[in-house]
């Protein structure tokens, strides 16, 4: 019992960081419709980018986490105007293999500016809250602030989609594009918009997966399947469904462990993807929006 | 011919297409503020790709589109919009995700200052969408999507409304609830472009119409003289 709950607590740490990567792809591939394989790195990015603020100023990583998602916002932009604007209007084909090309230069990047060895944030333990109530259930702090961030930002999402203008536009882009530009909604605007959000959300997680383990430059790659599993399963194009497809892909990650070895953790992620996309490719949510 | 106020719209001699072959061949289109102006035609003529030249949607290759007199050929469907055009697609034309009130919001996106009294103004012209107005569009009957989709268009306050297929898919009274409509929002000084499968209805409401086939214009008459042409009542209107 106690490991389940333990375990538990794992699975919403990793649902929280793949939440962040997952409303990202889902809102770019909603308005750009493409699935965008550099956002993993972005991830790593945006961790990177982390840790350089920790390093020169000397904050601490809660304090780095806003100064990384401010600089993965502005990153994000410049990569879309320098690269993905000039191919906007080719196939969708075009855009997936270039975000795929812009993963592997990034990563080229980060290994390049900050060496491919393992770094990590804080140095030192961190001392675990221990719950005696729940039968010395042991809970980190970093866990807990990565789980409420997680959930604020969501919340935050939420009300800027439903909210203003703009996020108003969003959704409605997303749901058709040809009526979007026959109202006269200003398409790039609301593209760069949503590379902001994309972005800082992307590094939003690559900073949390830094807090909770290390830094490495293919930590984002390698959580890319699950980020997507995670955008399918809430329901492409819906950034709502992305933190419960999130925390449900997370938590049946770290419940695997319980059964088959962590390695295949990824394969786990990817076993419900691939069910979902045979038997509800809409997402969980549909027309529930 | 009625020619009582200036023309608002002016669609000379429109050649263009999709890139490939030209589907519109020498078109020509008239509206006026006063008018409700209907487009008849097989299907295939070109009665959409013409609304789509219209309103910068098809590239428009030769030919000119004057709107108060100013040239508009070409122009983004955001200038259209400021300009005072509103353009309801044929299919698709409301935000299925989002509620009607959200939907009208996105029709009057470019509008500045407070959209509210717009939008009562939408709520007054179709009531069953006032009390819909927190329902997503895309759980609404075809009838209510389309007056979402009227609702949308209205919000920009346009000189001029074009109206693809208004009533296609609804039942018998709602056509002609549909029609009161426009016939109400025509009477508040807005002119009215549309293309009508339910062509006998549709003339007997328009002060004039165009009968297209295969991309250029075949008849241009009022409403009752076309209703009254022989030829056009085999060709178009069911004998
Ligand atoms: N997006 C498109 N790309 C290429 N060709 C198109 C496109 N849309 C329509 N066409 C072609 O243009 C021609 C005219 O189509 P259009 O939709 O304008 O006809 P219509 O008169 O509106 O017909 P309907 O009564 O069925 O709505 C048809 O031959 C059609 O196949
Ligand atoms: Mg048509």
């Amino acid at each position: 019992m106690n490991d389940i709950l333990q375990i538990l607590i794992y699975g919403m740490v990793l649902g929280s960081v793949l939440s962040m990567g997952a409303i990202g792809v889902s809102m770019i591939f909603g308005i750009l419709r493409f699935a965008h394989f550099a956002h993993g790195d972005f991830m790593t990015l945006g961790a990177y980018i982390g840790l350089t603020f920790i390093g020169v100023m000397g904050l601490s990583p809660w304090f780095a986490l806003p100064a990384a998602m401010v600089g993965m916002a502005v990153v994000a932009v410049v990569i879309d105007q320098l690269l993905y604007r000039r191919i906007r209007r080719t196939q969708p084909v075009i855009l997936l293999i270039s975000s795929f090309g812009m993963a592997l230069i990034l990563r080229s990047l980060i290994q390049l500016i900050w060496g491919s060895e393992n770094q990590t944030y804080a140095s030192g333990i961190q001392f675990p809250w221990r719950l005696d109530v729940l039968g010395g259930l042991r809970i980190k702090p970093d866990h807990v602030w990565i789980v409420l961030i997680s959930l604020g930002l969501v919340a935050g999402v939420h009300l800027f989609l439903t909210r203003t203008r703009m996020g108003k536009a969003m959704r409605a882009m997303s749901d058709n594009m040809d009526l979007a530009l026959v109202s006269g909604i200003p398409a790039e605007r609301v593209i760069i918009v949503t590379w902001i959000i994309g972005g800082a959300l992307a590094a939003a997680a690559g900073v949390f997966l830094g807090i909770d383990t290390r830094l490495h430059p293919v930590m984002g790659w390698t959580t890319l399947l699950p980020v997507f599993a995670a955008a399918i399963l809430g329901g492409i194009g819906r950034p709502y469904g992305a933190i419960v497809g999130g925390m449900i892909i997370g938590i049946s990650m770290e419940m695997s462990t319980l059964f088959i070895s962590a390695a295949y953790k990824p394969a786990v992620a990817f076993a419900i993807m691939v069910m979902m996309l045979i038997f509800r490719p809409q997402g969980i949510f549909k027309g529930t929006l | 011919m009625s020619s009582s106020t200036t023309t608002l719209l002016d669609a000379q001699d429109i050649y263009g297409g999709y890139g490939g072959a030209d589907i519109l061949k020498g078109t020509n289109l008239r509206a006026n503020a006063d008018e409700i102006v209907v487009i008849v035609g097989p299907n295939g003529a070109g009665k959409s790709t013409a609304m789509k030249a219209i309103f910068g949607l098809v590239k428009v290759r030769t030919g000119k589109v004057l709107f108060q007199g100013e040239d508009i050929t070409n122009a983004k469907p955001e200038q259209m919009v400021r300009r005072g055009i509103a353009y309801v697609p044929q299919e698709q034309n409301v935000f299925p995700s989002l509620t009607v009130q959200e939907n009208l919001e996105m029709g009057g996106y470019l509008m500045t200052g407070d959209l509210k009294p717009r939008m009562e103004k939408v709520y007054d012209l179709f009531p069953k969408l006032a009390e819909r107005r927190r329902q997503p569009a895309g759980l609404m009957s075809g009838g209510e999507r389309q007056l979402v989709a009227m609702g949308r268009a209205l919000m920009v306050d346009p000189k001029l409304l074009m109206l693809d297929e208004p009533t296609a898919g609804l039942s018998p009274k709602l056509i002609d609830e549909t029609f009161e409509r426009i016939k109400q929002i025509n009477a508040q000084g807005i002119g009215v472009l549309m293309v009508e499968q339910n062509a006998k209805q549709a003339l007997a409401i328009a002060s004039r119409g165009y009968v297209l086939a295969t991309g250029a214009n075949r008849h241009e008459d009022t409403g009752p003289n076309l209703l009254a042409d022989p030829e056009v009542a085999e060709m178009f209107l069911g004998g």
